[in-house]
């Protein structure tokens, strides 16, 4: 377990290095946070009746989403790990007294959590203090207070066991640029990054709440809000669990597979 | 600009050398902002107008500012990815050669597959041509082809003011992607929606409205302003400014050399 | 005509430190240091002049070698080459020199070299007449041919290598630049590259500065060594000069007949095996005549050869002397 922590000790270090580029991510995701509630106020305007949640929720989920950007990112993938398979370095690896399903994981996790120590608090200080309904609120109750973190820590997990998929791919594929660019953007839209899922068509919300993206940012960013509330929020948060172990035991499956063609095949 | 056509065409080539990673690449641009325009759509089908306009007439804004974005990505690609050829020592030989540093820098790096993401706006432009209502003269074809250049060149401006501010910083240069990326996707509707302030910047700092939103409302007829069609190039205007701080951060690379 | 006079240069360089605590600290304060690249750096280089540039690894070759090409502005100094402020004057002056960057490519990866030394005959706006002539001329001495038609990243080092030095000189440059261009070679295209360099400085008068950091090449190629550490100019002088002012020593292998070398004052003995030793002397405290007398005076010598220090040797303990 050790070897684990240091190599998450290592990569969340490295992402704090970047100081420049934290302010940086800071600005650009505030303008896009505000730009975004605009835009919404502007069909607030145009049609109140059909917003689906109220402009305050909304807010609340936009200044999460931006704050907590890096945690959910789609398209981020460590091109140490992807170049190691490409060029067959992963041998190496493989050498090593060290689960490597594991150890990807980590690695991407301490990623994702170092941008996202860095980045959220600044975003979350300054949006609380903005006007009435543009403000981020604090929780809708001390159910979402409680619920909101067990739900963020597992769409997380989710996310980074669904990347998994992705760098177990590339064992099978010369470039998985093509993969990757489908995929970041197919998970970015379903998982309700582009537009928060209750502004999608009826019909389509029920299919994608049961699929893995609705699990990675949209059910702990609703349930904080409230629209997520008692027996819908516990189920929402139970899809959540599945899928991680889905994810899970199909990715140790095929990463099992993909490492046994390796040693075969000798890289 | 017959040395011009021989950069692009060498570059042609040597993408072309990698086929099938080529057509995946474009092919992965084309889908990507299919999202984007997914978003766009779901939001009409529930609230109809946005500031009084209609689906279709965003869908008009949507593909000029789509279309102008990968144009410049495309053709002013070696400033997007400035900061790649100072790491590389790229830049260095570039100073080694006697023509123009922004002609050479235009030249180093052009990318295709960008045209994917072109054909997507393009296919968006011609559903939303008919169906826009818009009785199209040859004064609305002339303002909507300006609109796509003033476009570019505000884009490919951006770019070159990007690529002024990596002489200074290269992890800093996140900031920029609100002017770049994010005009690509929130110019996507008329920058009125987002209110008179950020209107007032989009015109006055960075000229994203006069390709934009006024002469979006000319073409819609919401505004019979005959000037509003000649706003687009005021735009290239900023061109100067964004090559100034250039030049100006090129002169702070050559006495720091870092 | 190169004239550099009192150049100066320095560097801010952000320090990092290790650890959370530096990390976080980092974040809000960062701490500079200056480095003085160059300090006080003159030298004048006359036209057709081949002269090896060297010193160890941070003493400011590259900085010299980049102010020269035009890439980087000093603080204070005065660089004139051929009349011209480099930096100044940037366009015409890059019209006169070639520059090969040893480990980075000017062709493009792709494609053939033709097509890369197509573009660079339009960069330079070369004459039809002239550029033919050039191009056939560097075919010709570099052994080129088939390569041309080859897409570059399928050429070994050693052809590539020779494809850039060509695509430099394609507008005839007065001056030109290498920094390391035998680096990673091997022996033959090494020797070959060599040879060129040679050739066109003699047939076409092409002032040459090198940097390297194999001997061999100084030893091949240049008659001038300027030696550079810590940001000055620590030597100028002629190769044999250098030898002759700063290497007395000299190593006497002997082979004969009979036991192990008795022990000799002033003479160091390296190897002794078989009847075969190896020995080292200084000339200043004791002349090569009077050691090989000493030997033959105890042994019955069958062969024997003197050798100076190699170039190598030398750098190293001129390295040694100045404490760079």
């Amino acid at each position: 377990m050790r070897q684990y922590g240091s190599f998450f000790r290592i990569r969340f270090l490295a992402g704090l290095q970047y100081r420049a580029a934290a302010w940086a991510g800071v600005s650009t995701q505030f303008a896009w946070g505000g730009l975004t509630l605009l835009l919404y106020a502007a069909f607030h305007r145009s049609g109140s009746a059909n917003f689906p949640m109220t402009f305050s929720q909304l807010s609340s989920y936009i200044w999460l989403q931006q704050a907590l950007l890096a945690l959910f990112m789609s398209w981020y993938f460590d091109n140490e790990i992807l170049e190691s398979v490409s060029t067959g370095g992963v041998a190496y690896e493989l050498c090593r007294p060290c689960d490597l399903y594991a150890m990807w994981f980590v690695k991407n996790l301490a990623v994702r959590l170092s941008r996202t120590s860095l980045r959220c608090a600044p975003i979350l200080l300054v949006a609380s203090f903005l006007p009435a309904p543009f403000r981020l609120s604090a929780p809708a109750g001390w159910e979402a207070a409680l619920l909101f973190p067990i739900s963020l820590a597992l769409g997380l997990l989710v996310i980074v066991s669904f990347s998994m998929l992705i760098y177990i791919s590339s064992f099978y594929t010369i470039s998985t640029l093509g993969i990757r660019l489908l995929s970041s953007s197919v998970v970015e839209f379903f998982s309700g990054a582009v537009i928060p899922l209750p502004f999608f068509p009826e019909q389509l919300q029920a299919v994608i709440n049961v699929l893995p993206f609705a699990s990675i940012q949209s059910t702990p960013f609703l349930i904080y809000t409230g629209h997520l509330a008692g027996r819908q929020a516990l189920q929402s948060v139970a899809v959540q669990l599945l899928w991680l172990a889905g994810l899970l035991v199909l990715g140790r499956a095929l990463m099992g597979r993909a490492l046994k063609k390796v040693v075969v095949q000798g890289g | 600009m017959k040395l011009y056509w021989k950069y692009a065409a060498i570059l042609l080539k040597s993408q072309m050398q990698y086929k099938a990673s080529f057509f995946m690449t474009a092919a992965g641009q084309f889908l990507v902002s299919f999202s984007a325009l997914l978003g766009v759509s779901f939001l009409f089908d529930r609230f109809h107008t946005v500031d009084g306009f209609t689906f279709s007439e965003v869908l008009i804004c949507f593909s000029i500012v789509l279309a102008a974005f990968s144009l410049s990505e495309c053709f002013a690609r070696g400033f997007d990815a400035f900061p790649r050829l100072i790491q590389s020592g790229k830049l260095d030989q570039i100073l080694t050669r006697p023509r123009g540093v922004v002609f050479q820098v235009l030249t180093s790096n052009m990318d295709f597959t960008r045209l994917g993401r072109l054909a997507q706006s393009i296919l968006v432009l011609c559903y939303a041509v008919p169906h826009s209502g818009i009785d199209w003269t040859a004064e609305k074809i002339l303002c909507a082809c300006l609109m796509l250049i003033g476009g570019a060149a505000v884009f490919s401006s951006l770019f070159v003011l990007y690529a002024g501010f990596s002489f200074f910083t290269i992890e800093g240069l996140e900031f920029m992607n609100i002017f770049t990326d994010g005009m690509r996707e929130f110019g996507a509707y008329p920058l009125s929606v987002y209110g008179g302030g950020v209107l007032k910047f989009f015109t006055f700092v960075i000229p994203v409205a006069l390709f934009q939103y006024y002469p979006l409302l000319y073409l819609t007829g919401k505004s019979q302003e005959r000037g509003f069609l000649f706003l687009p190039l005021l735009a290239f205007v900023f061109f100067l400014p964004c090559y100034a701080f250039f030049r100006f951060g090129l002169h702070h690379y050559q006495s720091t050399g870092s | 005509m190169i004239e550099l006079r009192h150049i100066r240069k320095e560097f801010r360089v952000a320090k990092r430190g290790s650890g959370f605590g530096q990390a976080v600290k980092a974040l809000f304060h960062k701490e500079y240091e200056t480095i003085h690249a160059l300090q006080d750096v003159s030298f004048t280089i006359g036209d057709g002049e081949m002269v090896g540039y060297i010193g160890p690894n941070g003493a400011g070759k590259s900085s010299t070698i980049k102010i020269m090409s035009g890439i980087l502005t000093p603080d204070g100094g005065t660089c004139r080459i051929n009349g011209r402020v480099p930096w100044k004057e940037r366009t015409a002056h890059v019209r006169e020199i070639g520059v090969v960057f040893g480990q980075r490519s000017q062709l493009w990866w792709d494609v053939p070299a033709a097509d890369s030394f197509d573009l660079i005959r339009d960069i330079y706006r070369i004459e039809d007449d002239a550029y033919r002539r050039t191009l056939a001329r560097l075919t010709e001495l570099l052994d080129l041919g088939e390569l041309l038609k080859t897409p570059v990243r399928q050429l070994s080092l050693g052809q590539r290598m020779r494809c850039e030095i060509a695509a430099s000189l394609l507008h005839s440059p007065k001056i030109l630049f290498l920094d390391e261009p035998t680096i990673g070679l091997d022996a033959v295209s090494k020797i070959a590259v060599r040879d060129f360099i040679r050739a066109i400085n003699r047939e076409n008068g092409t002032t040459v500065i090198l940097t390297t950091h194999d001997m061999q090449d100084i030893e091949a190629l240049t008659e001038r060594v300027l030696l550079i550490g810590r940001g000055r100019i620590l030597l100028d002088g002629s190769l044999s000069d250098l030898k002759a002012r700063h290497s007395t020593r000299r190593t006497i292998r002997v082979a004969y007949e009979g036991d192990r070398l008795p022990p000799f004052e002033q003479m160091k003995i390296l190897k002794d095996r078989d009847g075969h030793a190896e020995i080292t002397i200084d000339t200043a405290v004791l002349p090569v005549q009077e050691a090989i007398s000493l030997l033959a005076a105890k042994t019955e010598l069958r062969d024997l050869s003197v050798s100076e220090e190699t170039v190598e040797e030398l750098v190293v303990s001129l390295y040694q002397e100045f404490a760079i």
